[in-house]
């Protein structure tokens, strides 16, 4: 187990690498960021000569990449245009994100997999099918549609929420964004959980268990679920990674000030220090989830070992 | 049990990713009455919040409540007012002696001297300290020795600055700049106290000025909160308690917490919703001309664009596009069809007049004889050429290129070039790498006719992007500048702007508005000629 994990964390190694490099040509194919300083007129040639500079920017483009995966490991992300560290927008926009991540991830967990638990084991009912309908619709409808409307209903029709969540972004002024983030994601995880469960519900073990004369929510619990559980897992767990670099739709509608909001600035902006350090902790997030994942499948599964 | 330490593990994970987060926030409410605060959307500035570095309206809304500067445009008029200076007096247009009235401080009790102000220049235009305004202060004498070109700077400060007295100094021009008084309500040349050269990290985070509001509490990124300074010297007090500005993350969303009472400004309409704006705030929205103007540049360094008689061919153009329909349709008004190259800002006495006459009306018959006397479009097709990430540029130039083809009878005419990003867009533009014409916009510094056309027109200037050249226009312009008596200086530079008519030198498209809606919290709100709101007149119900 312990080996199992270290081989995983060395294959991080360079895929982090990969993708970095990746992340960091691609904002450099851009262009040029200094001429987008001044508005719509030329910076004066000396003042731009001088913080192309001071960004490294009148290097070549591999050293450059040195330098800054360098100062990465020294803790050092670089700074933004306005003068702020990159390290200094994380700190901000990272724990916004994790929560409003949570608040999402959460939503799929219960409401998903009990949807999907209740369709499974009724399948072909008329909650079968309208729950079917209900996440065929769901998952039709683009996010920012949803968003939008949701937003305008509760915001300001009905006054329930407020429309904008303050900077300080806490749980509770999360939730609906929260909601709205998941609900694509929601409607994968209740299908996901249906097929599993239908599926499963014939298999020996079930049978066996029922035919010992368990109780029947120990065996749904205990045996159906849990083995059904194991691609609805991955899904969540690579969805964690989506989720909180995916949010920038949500968070522009909802005002949320997060990872996406800073990423959407950090391109418009051309701002290479930004896009490329928040994306660096990005794919570490990704990298780690997938590997919570499969530790997880362990415990879901007690046949599967690590080695 | 091998399942339960997994679980173990997986429960610790969550745990940390838990307490990580862990973290709360208040919220604030302003009173009513005199004491009331005012909440407005807002923008992340690009660059540090200092004088010289803010060149964007974001930044410029905080320096306009915490600055006052020699200069004030006034909010209406937009003509320049002595705020801090006593007199600045001058008998050759070059050498200026400035004095600066007694009994201003800074809200730290810094006393306002003539040293703020000479400080506050040569640190604006060091190159070292990479300041983006720099340029204003380049026809100070000794300019090119703090700020050359190329290489490192020779001196530290400016030999045209000279303190002489503590509240006296004298600026030497390296010209004749009648106007230049004028220019000094700009926000680059506010005067800057002590703290911020002793500290000027601690200062960033908080800034210090001498104007109607002091800086509360700032959290980048976020928010601001600015809270009247009771002791303010000027005259133009804050008349409400406050302002919170609050960074949205899109004007849509600015927009909806509006019209949901939770925000009490907003200054930027979005396009999306200018069509509901009568329905949702009625007389609470704002639409007022502001000193900026669209225009058609052309790629004057490409031979093909460069050819003795064009001129028609230009003027042709302009005459292909249907101004009145497009503001009308696209813009919802908030756009004015252009009869010249300033804007109405600057009133008829400040220069604005309808130089274009005709050349600026659409007529479809007269466009096809024209484009085809000026030896018609280069190539048979022309790529107008425009930044498609921000200010929804594609609908307009669209719709620039439906007229066109249509007036010339011509499917192919004229297409629009997207560039997807502004810096990238700039890029292209600054290098000259663009081979039709391109869209520009043009916010004005300071409300002169000269703001209007010498940096654009004359030859080789700064933001001269087309890279138009007229000897005509060039001398048109010194003679204007050097001229004392404001009035005939005026008509100068509108003989000039005739010169620009004849070639066509950019087609002039639109005025922009300022728009703005406010709740039913606050009144007399409006815009100032550079679309900001007059934060200092805002009343609280």
């Amino acid at each position: 187990m312990g080996r199992y994990v270290i081989r995983r964390l060395l294959q991080m190694i360079p895929v982090f690498f990969g993708a970095t490099l990746l992340i960091f040509l691609m904002v450099n194919v851009m262009g040029d960021p200094i001429a987008g300083l001044c508005g719509d007129r030329a910076c004066d040639p000396a003042t731009a000569a001088r913080l192309r500079q001071e960004f490294g920017l009148d290097k070549p483009v591999w050293q450059q990449y040195l330098t800054y995966m360098g100062n990465v490991f020294t803790g050092d992300f670089g700074t933004a245009f306005n003068g702020q560290p990159v390290t200094e927008l994380m700190a901000n926009a990272f724990p916004v994100t994790i929560r409003l991540t949570l608040v999402a991830i959460l939503f799929e967990i219960v409401i998903g997999i009990s949807l999907g638990v209740v369709t499974g084991l009724k399948r072909g009912r008329p909650v079968d099918t309208t729950v079917l309908l209900l996440t065929l619709v769901v998952l039709s409808v683009p996010t920012f549609v949803t968003g939008l409307l949701v937003q305008l209903l509760l915001g300001v029709k009905w006054g329930w929420i407020d429309p904008a969540v303050s900077p300080a972004a806490t749980f509770d002024e999360l939730i609906v964004p929260g909601l709205v983030l998941a609900s694509v994601s929601l409607a994968y995880v209740t299908r996901l959980t249906r097929t599993s469960i239908a599926e499963n519900k014939r298999a020996d073990y079930v049978r066996t268990a029922i035919a010992k004369g368990l109780p029947r929510r120990r065996v749904v619990s205990r045996h159906l679920l849990r083995n059904s559980l194991i691609p609805v897992v991955t899904f969540i767990g690579a969805d964690v990674g989506a989720l909180m670099g995916g949010a920038i739709v949500t968070e522009r509608i909802f005002n949320i000030h997060g990872v996406g909001y800073q990423l959407y600035q950090g391109i418009v902006r051309q701002n290479t220090q930004t896009v490329v350090g928040f994306v660096t902790i990005l794919v570490l997030i990704f990298l780690l989830a997938n590997l919570l994942v499969d530790l997880l499948y362990a415990v879901l599964d007690p046949r599967i070992r690590y080695a | 049990m091998r399942g339960a330490t997994h679980a173990k593990w997986a429960a610790l994970a969550t745990a940390v990713a838990l307490a990580a987060t862990a973290c709360g926030g208040g919220d604030d409410s302003g009173g009513g009455g005199a004491d009331g605060i005012v909440s407005s959307s807002w923008g992340d500035p690009q660059n540090p919040l200092e004088p010289a570095n803010t060149n964007e309206v974001q930044g410029g809304k905080v320096l306009d409540m915490i600055f006052r500067g020699l200069k004030r445009y006034d909010p209406k008029t937009g003509e320049a007012k002595d705020m801090l200076a006593e007199k600045i007096e001058t008998t050759d247009s070059t050498n200026f002696t400035i004095t600066v009235k007694d009994g201003w401080t800074f809200s730290n009790g810094e006393k306002v001297t003539a040293q703020s102000f000479v400080d506050a220049w040569n640190y604006g235009a060091a190159l070292k300290n990479n300041q983006k305004n720099a340029y204003f202060f380049g026809y100070i004498e000794g300019y090119d020795k703090v700020h050359p070109e190329k290489g490192e700077a020779t001196a530290d400060t400016m030999s045209g600055l000279k303190v002489t007295g503590p509240r006296t100094f004298t600026v030497k021009l390296t010209q004749k700049f009648s106007t230049f008084p004028d220019t000094l309500g700009y926000a680059a040349f506010a005067p800057l106290p002590k703290a911020f050269f002793d500290d000027r990290d601690a200062w960033l985070s908080k800034p210090v000025g001498n104007g109607p509001y002091t800086v509360d509490s700032y959290s980048k990124g976020s928010q601001m909160e600015l809270k009247r300074w009771d002791d303010y010297p000027g005259d133009d007090k804050a008349q409400n308690g406050g302002i919170t500005l609050k960074v949205y993350t899109d004007n849509n969303t600015a927009y909806t917490d509006l019209i949901a009472g939770n925000l009490d400004l907003v200054d930027d309409v979005p396009a999306a919703q200018l069509k509901n704006v009568s329905a949702d705030l009625g007389d609470r929205y704002i639409n007022t001309p502001a000193g900026i103007i669209q225009t058609l540049s052309f790629p004057f360094y490409d031979d093909a664009w460069n050819k003795p008689g064009q001129e028609k061919l230009r003027q042709g153009l302009s005459r292909a596009i249907d101004r009145e329909q497009i503001t009308e349709t696209i813009f919802q008004k908030t756009r004015t069809p252009a009869v010249d190259w300033t804007s109405p800002v600057l009133g008829e006495e400040g220069g604005f007049k309808d130089v274009c006459g005709d050349f600026c009306k659409y007529d479809a018959a007269e466009a096809k004889k024209l484009v085809a006397e000026g030896g018609g479009i280069p190539g048979g097709t022309m790529r107008i050429s425009y930044n498609a990430d921000t200010g929804s540029h594609k609908e307009w130039v669209d719709a620039v290129c439906n007229s066109i083809n249509r007036a010339l009878g011509d499917n192919k005419a004229c297409v629009g070039n997207p560039i997807g990003t502004f810096a990238d867009y700039r890029n292209q533009v600054t290098t000259q790498k663009l081979d039709g014409p391109f869209r520009a916009g043009w916010q004005m510094d300071y409300p002169l006719i000269q703001n209007f056309l010498q940096p654009l027109y004359y030859t080789n200037a700064s933001s001269n992007d087309g890279k138009y050249t007229s000897a005509e226009f060039d001398k048109l312009v010194d003679q204007a500048n050097a001229e004392t008596d404001i009035p005939k200086a005026v008509g100068l530079f509108q003989q000039a702007e005739e010169v620009l008519r004849d070639d066509m030198g950019a087609i002039p498209l639109w005025y922009q508005n300022g728009s703005a809606g406010y709740s039913d919290r606050v009144e007399n709100v409006a815009l100032n000629p550079f679309s900001v709101p007059v934060y200092d007149q805002i009343k609280v119900k």
